[in-house]
């Protein structure tokens, strides 16, 4: 029992019922209030992230109830990456909402830290139908988030996000239902223990069950026959909001990592490795329809929410070759590619700010008043996302390229990668040189300042590729001991021993 | 039992997703609500159908489990939640597109006003 994992589910959970009781205080209250419960899970993420470093997995029983009775949260190497990930990127994108985003509802505030403490749940928690409860909390919290900001522009693609969430939910259910009705648990450790016991006659309906997650999940992360809900959403949404929403495709790709190497791992006799050999070309051609989608988008926000898809399609090749060093080598490639489509999210907003009725559209329009600065943050983004020397988004693929062995899957990914990384590159200098090179005379009535935080909050996340790549050793280091740890899943079932409070002495 | 619990379940989630496939909000909303009760009855079968049986164990001869039973109540109330969101985002769509067509406005009779919306949206 380690009463540390509760802290980054109750920091959010306090700090956005405060901002719930506080609709009609004054503003700068609020978000120094807001402010202070992301710093405050930043640096509780970084606490787990160091106590996780030491290579075992620690629990939290709810109710001291001895797994699998209970639910548990459990604490690795990799929940603590993802946390530290999305904090991060929250406390940016929470920074940047402060320079004006956040104004014109009264509970963006409380969202944004329900969003987080959803995402926070869904990363610590050891249990099947607690992940449930999980995403349902992050996505009514993103619903919220999405609508935010007025208008009627975002009103469709909402009502689309919603709809499609919500079967995506009632598919979780029933596969729930199919899984649990076979092997009577829910806990993973547990699940994963009794997956090579599973009798003949009932093999099938486990199998289906597991498959039907994996559309659930496969939604959530966007792979390709799911993912046409993803770029006018993104695209739509508040800068800040599509920014963090840069994690939530990366929620569906962690729950594919963590229940199929750990349920459907090694162990589990004639399920292991269920519907991964469906998820290698699924994922490169993920990919390469969002590198289409790229060089058809008319507007930068469109490419980036594109970018988003050809990420997702990057890191589940690397993962579903089933290596220790394909998953390293996708650990390391998330760091990278959440943490600069955000800030390019965050760019494109700058930018389009600045441009009057052109906004982000790729056309022609006046001359941007911080031309230098932006163009600066763009061609940052831009090379780091496209993968080009000498930014963190180079040594990701070439991790993911030197991962695969020789063979025919490697002559595919080889080559998709490599031409996608091209066609997107072309994808972003078409717009790069667009956007800020053709310009014609005139003026834009109304060419709004650039304010500190903004321009911070942006610069930042986008300069984080240069930070990656300054601490790549120990980075790659972490990452290793990342996916050896949850190539062994025998370990993770030790956490069913875990003595209870009260009992082991 | 079985049987007819099977094609109620069934019944349910047929409809439910013609409905979704429908282009109107309010039969999306419909099936949406109707699939929701087929997941819900499916997930509480998932414990086995037994009668007369109480969730305590040593209470009577035959227990039943405990778990989907807190599974369905827990599902129940967030479909619950987000059904009632989703009327309200459906509302919202006919007073933004005066039209409850899930794609909002048909496209090629007013596209002006569509790219009119893009620009003053913010």
């Amino acid at each position: 029992m380690n009463h540390w994992l509760t802290a980054p589910i109750l920091i959010p959970l306090f700090g956005g019922m405060l901002q719930v009781f506080m609709g009609y205080a004054p503003i700068s209250l609020r978000r120094t209030l807001a402010l202070t419960t992301t710093v405050l899970l930043l640096a509780a993420s970084i606490v787990l992230l160091v106590m996780a470093d030491d290579g075992s997995y620690r629990a939290y029983a709810f109710g001291n109830w001895q797994p699998p009775f209970g639910i548990v949260l459990v604490l690795d190497r990799l929940a603590a990456l993802m946390l530290v990930m999305t904090s991060v990127l929250a406390l940016f994108c929470h920074l940047y909402s402060i320079g004006g985003a956040d104004e014109g509802n009264r509970q963006f505030h409380a969202l944004f830290l329900f969003q987080l403490l959803g995402l926070n749940i869904a990363f610590l928690t050891g249990d099947l139908f607690n992940l449930f409860v999980a995403f349902e909390v992050l996505l009514i919290a993103s619903y919220g988030l999405l609508m935010h900001g007025g208008g009627t522009t975002r009103t469709v693609p909402g009502l689309h996000y919603v709809v499609l969430n919500l079967i995506g939910s009632a598919i979780f259910l029933i596969s729930v239902g199919m899984i649990y009705s076979v092997t009577g648990t829910l806990n993973m450790a547990d699940l994963a223990d009794k997956m090579a016991d599973v009798s003949d006659e009932n093999i099938h309906i486990v199998k289906a069950g597991g498959m039907m997650l994996l559309v659930v999940f496969g939604l959530k992360a966007a792979i390709l026959p799911l993912c046409f809900w993803l770029p006018r959403a993104y695209a739509k949404a508040t800068a800040p909001v599509a920014a963090l929403f840069a994690v939530m495709t990366k929620v569906g790709i962690y729950a594919i990592l963590r229940v199929y190497s750990l349920v459907f791992g090694d162990q589990a006799g004639e399920l292991s490795g269920l519907g991964m050999d469906w998820l290698f070309p699924l994922a490169l051609i993920t990919l390469a329809m969002g590198v289409i989608g790229a060089l058809g988008s008319e507007s930068l926000k469109t490419l980036v929410a594109w970018q988003v898809i050809i990420s997702v399609g990057t890191l589940l090749a690397a993962m579903s070759l089933g290596s220790v060093e394909g998953t390293s080598a996708a650990l390391f490639y998330l760091l990278n590619t959440t943490w600069v489509v955000g800030g390019l999210f965050l760019v494109a907003d700058l930018i389009s700010r600045q441009r009057g009725t052109a906004a982000d559209k790729i056309v022609t329009a006046p001359r941007m008043r911080n031309r230098t600065f932006l163009s600066v943050l763009f061609l940052i983004g831009a090379v780091a996302a496209a993968g080009l020397p000498p930014l963190s988004g180079f040594f990701a693929k070439l991790l993911i390229l030197q991962s695969v062995t020789p063979g025919p899957q490697m002559a595919w990914l080889w080559s998709v990668i490599l031409i996608g990384g091209f066609f997107s590159l072309i994808a972003y200098s078409r717009a790069g040189s667009i956007v800020f090179w053709r310009n014609v005379e005139g003026h834009i009535e109304d060419p709004g300042k650039l304010s500190g935080t903004v321009s911070v909050a942006a610069g930042a996340l986008v300069a984080l590729s240069i930070v990656i790549v300054a601490l790549a050793g120990p980075i790659s280091r972490y990452t290793d001991a990342t996916a050896a740890q949850l190539h062994d899943s025998n370990a993770y079932i030790g956490i069913l021993q875990t003595p209870m409070v009260g009992e082991d002495e | 039992m079985e049987l007819a619990f099977a094609l109620a379940i069934g019944a349910l989630t047929a409809s439910g997703v013609y409905l979704l496939l429908r282009a109107r909000t309010f039969p999306v909303v419909v099936g949406l609500t109707l699939l929701s009760y087929g997941v819900n009855l499916f997930l509480f079968s998932s414990g086995r159908l037994v009668s007369g049986g109480q969730p305590i164990i040593g209470s009577t001869a035959a227990y039943s489990d405990p778990l989907p039973q807190a599974l369905v109540l827990t599902a129940i109330v967030i479909g619950f939640a987000m059904t009632a969101f989703v009327v309200v985002l459906a509302l919202r769509n006919l007073a933004d597109n005066d039209d409850d067509h899930v794609d909002g406005r048909q496209s090629g009779t007013d596209s002006k006003l569509d790219s009119a919306e893009e620009v003053t949206g913010k």
